[in-house]
């Protein structure tokens, strides 16, 4: 072994532990519950809980409905500055990365404002409305990831030459977007929707200002109330955006789409 | 009024006219070419054609509707790409029926005209791939199938031979042209290679900054050019300059050389003008009869083959022939005085 190679693999085995070693402490304490014996006892009680069940589930349907909406808001607008106003690129692009700026409690905070009981439009004073603002907000939330994904997406296929063959041959807007744009940004479209899956299961924010029993709240109860749950819970979560990010390189790698690109 | 009408159509991007009063005729079944460098208004034209572009002015009808104001969807007009423009998530059936599926068309018909089409294009057993499965002349064979499918009035051609190489190319030529002429189908082709559109078309419209300079038959544009730039821009050309003597009898002065052309010439005495004359008209020696005879001297000798390429230096310039390769007599050598003819009726008087 050289001296260059010792170094290079002590630098990657520093990075590799200082990562690493807090997950495995935390996965060994999530497994302390019983004492004396290693066991998913934690896991087990996690995972009955009721509560658990229920905000976890009413976060997973959130995240879908945002990936849903994302999808609607992003993947036209994209399409159409890309195709007919290319001068407005990076002005859209600067908009969508605003909330990597603007810290959430910011946003939540304006939109508690704006949408109060006593404003003309006020969401907040029911479950529906609540829900709404939520949905819009993690939206916004997603923006940067879902926008980037689908505009990378879009520049790797001739948009102009589809849309022209596609009118030449009688299709009009929702079936060029529906039928030729979308499942050939597909895998980007799933990689911005796994991303936003993962921002959307977490987020604590927003949900706890608006005073809504999802997951990321749900996480921070546990942790301020349990001793070994709350790893156990990390534990889960932490695999959770795991198989998400899995789930994105599996669709890029084995799609037929992508192989169309190479 | 003919199939596809024209009419004085203009297209300007901000100051910048790129298409300047367009009027062209064509008729049903007809296949026409635009032939002009880039930047001509070639494309412009059969964008505007297609609804991808909106005239300035001007009107383009079809069996007499007026369609200039139809979106690109509504006018029933097939468009074949340089680029292809196949869709990649479709599998080349799918391709092909995409516009019978817009219009609608049941499950049945569908299957049979997408069957007769990979047919039409000699590629039935490919139907399943995908196109990035296919060489970039069969992916071009199903973007021509695609775009007959759905059984259009017109059907355009958008230098859809450019990006493939040459053997191809030529086959490929011969193929669309058969296929057109089996469908009788109305076809505007655009090109900047000479060659594809003298050998495709019935008619060929020669483009010039945004002005249609010539409308003919291919054998109209290469034998009687009307301008300068038509008959600089199609085939190789001769041009030598020379001053008119005598308009009236047709006399002119090549250098110090009179040459007497035997027609009444519309320049005035003492004018400048350019003889032109194509490589193949003009022969080696003294020719009896109705000719021009110059003599010069050997400047170049290119040996292709079964043709010879010999440029001669006369008065006036340089003198371009081809003479056909004749194992017993090799090429002349260089600095060799000799004599060149040409007949007095194929030389072309342009203004210089």
């Amino acid at each position: 072994m050289t001296g260059k190679r010792f170094w290079s693999w002590l630098a990657v085995t520093f990075g590799g532990l200082y990562f690493l070693l807090p997950l495995v402490g935390m996965f060994d304490f999530s497994m302390r519950m019983q004492r004396g014996a290693y066991s998913f006892e934690a896991y087990r009680v996690v995972l009955a809980d009721p509560r658990f069940q229920q905000t976890f589930g009413y976060s997973v349907v959130l995240a879908l409905l945002t990936i849903v909406l994302g999808i609607l808001i992003v993947v036209p607008t994209a399409y159409f500055v890309r195709l007919r106003f290319p001068g407005l690129r990076p002005i859209i692009e600067f908009i969508t990365l605003l909330p990597l700026v603007i810290p959430p409690i910011v946003i939540v905070f304006g939109y508690i404002r704006i949408y109060n009981t006593s404003s003309i439009l006020p969401l907040t004073g029911s479950w529906w409305g609540t829900n709404i603002l939520l949905l819009f907000g993690y939206v916004v939330l997603s923006l940067p990831y879902m926008y980037r994904s689908v505009d990378t997406g879009l520049r790797t296929i001739d948009i102009a030459s589809l849309t022209e063959a596609a009118q030449s041959l009688g299709a009009g807007w929702a079936r060029i977007l529906t039928v030729v744009i979308l499942p050939n940004v597909f895998v980007s479209v799933l990689s911005g929707a796994f991303l936003t899956f993962a921002i959307v299961i977490g987020e604590y924010v927003f949900a706890a200002l608006l005073n809504v029993n999802s997951f990321g709240p749900y996480m921070v109860w546990m942790g301020g109330n349990r001793a070994y749950e709350p790893s156990a819970l990390a534990v889960i979560a932490f695999a959770i955006t795991w198989a998400c990010m899995g789930l994105i390189q599996l669709f890029t790698r084995f799609s037929i789409f992508s192989i169309v690109r190479r | 009024m003919a199939f596809l009408d024209i009419q004085h159509l203009e297209k300007a991007f901000g100051a910048m006219r790129v298409v300047k009063d367009f009027n062209l005729g064509v008729e049903k079944g007809e296949f026409v070419s635009f032939l002009g460098p880039s930047g001509c208004g070639k494309t412009t034209v059969l964008r505007m054609v297609a609804g991808f572009e909106t005239p300035t002015s001007g009107a383009i009808c079809i069996e007499g509707r007026n369609i200039t104001g139809l979106p690109a969807n509504r006018r029933n007009i097939g468009m074949v790409f340089q680029a292809y423009a196949l869709f990649p998530n479709l599998t080349v059936e799918e391709n092909i029926g995409f516009g019978l599926k817009v219009a609608g068309e049941g499950k049945a018909a569908t299957r049979s005209r997408v069957g007769e089409m990979l047919e039409l294009i000699g590629l039935p057993q490919l139907g399943g791939r995908y196109p990035f499965q296919l060489s970039g002349g069969q992916q071009q064979r199903v973007a021509l199938a695609r775009a007959l499918a759905p059984r259009p009035q017109v059907l355009l051609l958008d230098e859809p031979l450019s990006a493939l190489d040459a053997k191809i190319r030529i086959s490929l030529r011969e193929e669309i042209r058969r296929i057109q002429r089996d469908l009788g189908i109305t076809t505007i082709f655009v090109t900047h290679d000479q060659e594809e559109a003298l050998s495709m078309s019935d008619r060929v419209v020669v483009m010039h900054q945004g002005i249609a300079d010539q409308v003919g038959t291919p054998f109209e544009i290469y034998n009687r050019p009307t301008t300068r730039f038509v008959a600089q821009f199609v085939g190789s050309l001769n041009l030598l300059d020379a001053n008119v003597v005598d308009a009236a009898a047709g006399k002119v002065l090549l250098g110090d050389v009179p040459v007497s052309l035997n027609r009444p010439l519309l320049g005035r005495s003492g004018e400048r003008i350019s003889l032109a004359a194509r490589p193949e008209i003009v022969t080696l020696g003294r020719s009896d009869g109705d000719h021009v005879v110059l003599a010069g001297r050997i400047a170049d000798v290119h040996f292709l083959g079964s043709v010879i390429r010999i440029r001669v230096a006369v008065e006036g310039g340089l003198l371009s022939l081809d003479t056909f390769n004749q194992p017993d007599r090799p090429p002349p050598l260089l600095g060799t005085p000799v004599e060149v003819s040409v007949s007095h009726r194929d030389l072309l008087v342009l203004a210089a």
